[in-house]
């Protein structure tokens, strides 16, 4: 077979196959138990640190900062 | 030591430029060569005053915005150039007469036509994406932009491609290939440039004192990498001579028209879309103050839009030497397209859910909002065109340019005006815009352009697709190509009419952000710190 044979075959059945579970892995783990806290702080993300960057052996004030 | 090594490089390239300035092949290679020595001697002299000079360090603990100020200024320029180029070249359309014989062979509308779409897609909508992603990164990373004055190489760099592109188009220099005419040189420079910000991008990413990477950037980052990969590939080309413009593309053929509509939808799909959804995603919540409806649904609109976009691009080869499968391949991921793209749409939407009132009383709100709006209408177009019978109708006419219009007038224009509203009162310490109701007028101008100028390019579109294909009892066509040029005549005054409205409300746009910055009041800095 030629290589482009080979190529097509591999991209239409494991590559093809491997990039579906990618897809479905990503929308599994957006709706993992226990996301919500994380998304709701990245939402909330845009909202800090509007004048300077966040100061040396600090986090940003996220989430651990704020408990 | 390093200033040094940028003297001796900066001398080599200028004497390089010389040589070849005197050794040209073509026109557009010599003016391009006289202007990169005098580029390169200009910075050997500044260089050269700096050198030994004391540096001092860039402070930490600021953002680095000096360099979004030069890319919302040259956003905002460009942008003009860009619309008044376009407006121009509707008249020239509509009244041939304004290809002027003295200009021929440089103004007219062939050499006219690529300066437009480039000066409107690269030069304003690439300093806007720029300048946003710079702001951007270093907001939600909460750290000062990686690399210190590798972001001004970026900036000055990307323009200097503009310029080199721009100034190649009207002599004559292109590989003819549609968003991707600059040649080969011009290519390789914004190759260098572009792994720049690359490194800017990612090094920003990397030392981010967040925790997460907001949504934004992963839509910045995926249009950065993207746009790296495709600009590589499609100008994949073998320059004829070290001394000449001219090069040949190693593709040939149905591979090369392939490759070229693979670069041109997610140029389309990266640059436009990509790139512009991660300002939606910030600048949107920004105004609207508060964040973006669904963070879920914006992780999931990412992945099946990178999944799903990069496939499209065979739609546009319909009905040629492309194999059938091709084509049906690019035909159903541009309609599974529309799912993600609406789902997005409905993201920025319903961010305001809970304020639609803002929507009475800011109007920077209402053109992100519109803005949004049209990125829904053009995604639904789009996936409709590309529906092969469809196709059949509106390929090689005027509704594929109103298509184009509505999404970049509508969707990009309006989120990058948002966006310099937005940006420019905090970039330049201002308490407020000089006038909001002459964002009122820029809104109502633009909407109304834009409402014009796609109207009347779906009528002539749709007519001239009809008359194209009529045929009479015998079977032989009932009308000439001229015959459709001439019934095209009131429509392309009115799409002149419209993009006239649309160039007039960005010149108000200038002033009104001209006037924020030098009439405005300074800030008043509040000397509480807020508790921790």
């Amino acid at each position: 077979m030629s290589t482009y044979d080979t190529l097509r075959h591999f991209a239409d059945s494991w590559m093809l196959l491997l990039l579906v579970l990618i897809f479905l892995g990503v929308i599994v783990w957006a709706f993992r138990p226990g996301s919500r806290g994380d998304q709701r702080d990245a939402a909330t993300s845009i909202f800090r640190n509007e004048d300077r960057p966040a100061r040396d052996g600090r986090e940003a004030a996220g989430k651990e900062a704020r408990k | 030591m390093w200033d040094y090594i940028k003297l001796a490089v900066l001398a080599v390239i200028a004497l390089f430029a010389a040589i070849a300035a005197n050794y040209g092949h073509d026109l557009a290679y010599q003016v391009h060569a006289v202007l990169i020595m005098v580029v390169a001697a200009a910075m050997f002299i500044f260089s050269l005053r700096r050198t030994g000079d004391i540096r001092v360090p860039a402070p930490a603990n600021e953002y680095f915005d000096s360099v979004v100020r030069a890319g919302v200024i040259a956003t905002a320029f460009w942008g003009v150039v860009g619309f008044a180029a376009g407006v121009f070249i509707a008249s020239q359309l509509a009244f041939p007469s304004l290809n002027f014989e003295w200009a021929e062979g440089y103004m007219n509308f062939g050499r006219l036509r690529p300066l437009h779409t480039s000066a409107v897609i690269f030069a304003f909508g690439g300093n806007a994406l720029i300048a946003t992603s710079f702001y951007v990164v270093q907001r939600t990373s909460a750290a000062r932009l990686w690399g210190g004055n590798a972001a001004w190489f970026v900036f000055w760099g990307y323009n200097l491609f503009i310029v080199l592109a721009a100034t190649g188009y009207i002599l004559g220099a292109t590989q003819s290939k549609e968003y991707a005419e600059p040649e080969w040189y011009v290519d390789l420079w914004l190759t260098i440039v572009w792994l720049v910000y690359l490194a800017v991008f990612l090094g920003t990413i990397i030392k981010r004192r967040e925790k997460h990477i907001y949504v934004a950037n992963w839509f910045y980052l995926s249009f950065i990498v993207t746009v790296a990969m495709l600009h590589v590939f499609n100008n994949l080309a073998i320059p004829v001579s070290i001394f000449g413009s001219k090069s040949v593309q190693v593709f040939s053929g149905v591979q090369d028209a392939m490759t070229q509509w693979w670069y041109g939808h997610n140029a389309v799909g990266f640059f436009l879309t990509a790139g512009f959804l991660g300002m939606m995603y910030y600048f949107v919540p920004k105004q609207a103050e508060r964040p973006v409806y669904s963070y879920k649904l914006s992780i999931i609109h990412f992945w099946a839009l990178i999944f799903l976009y990069i496939w499209a691009g065979p739609h546009h080869l319909h009905y040629t030497a492309l194999p059938d499968w091709a084509s049906t391949l690019g035909m159903i991921f541009s309609v599974m397209l529309w799912m993600p793209s609406w789902g997005g749409m409905i993201n920025g939407l319903m961010t305001l859910s809970g304020a639609w009132d803002k929507l009475r009383t800011d109007p920077i709100i209402r053109m992100m909002v519109i803005s949004v709006g049209f990125y829904g209408m053009s995604t639904f177009e789009g996936p409709m065109m590309s529906i092969r019978a469809v196709n059949s109708l509106s390929h090689y006419t005027d509704w594929t340019i109103g298509h184009v219009h509505s999404g970049a007038l509508g969707w990009n224009g309006m989120i990058t005006f948002g966006a310099l509203y937005f940006l420019v009162p905090r970039l330049w310490h201002r308490e407020r815009l000089y006038s909001l109701s002459l964002v009122s007028w820029h809104f109502w101008l633009a909407t109304i352009g834009i409402i014009l100028y796609a109207a009347s390019m779906w009528v002539t579109g749709i007519m001239e697709g009809l008359m194209w294909r009529e045929v009479d009892a015998n079977g032989f066509l009932v009308n000439s190509f001229a015959d459709t040029v001439a019934a095209k005549f009131p429509m392309y005054v009115v799409r002149a009419l419209g993009g006239g409205m649309y160039l007039t409300g960005a010149i108000i746009m200038c002033f009104n952000l001209w006037k924020t910055v030098t009439a405005g009041a300074p800030k008043a800095y509040s000397t509480a710190v807020p508790a921790e």
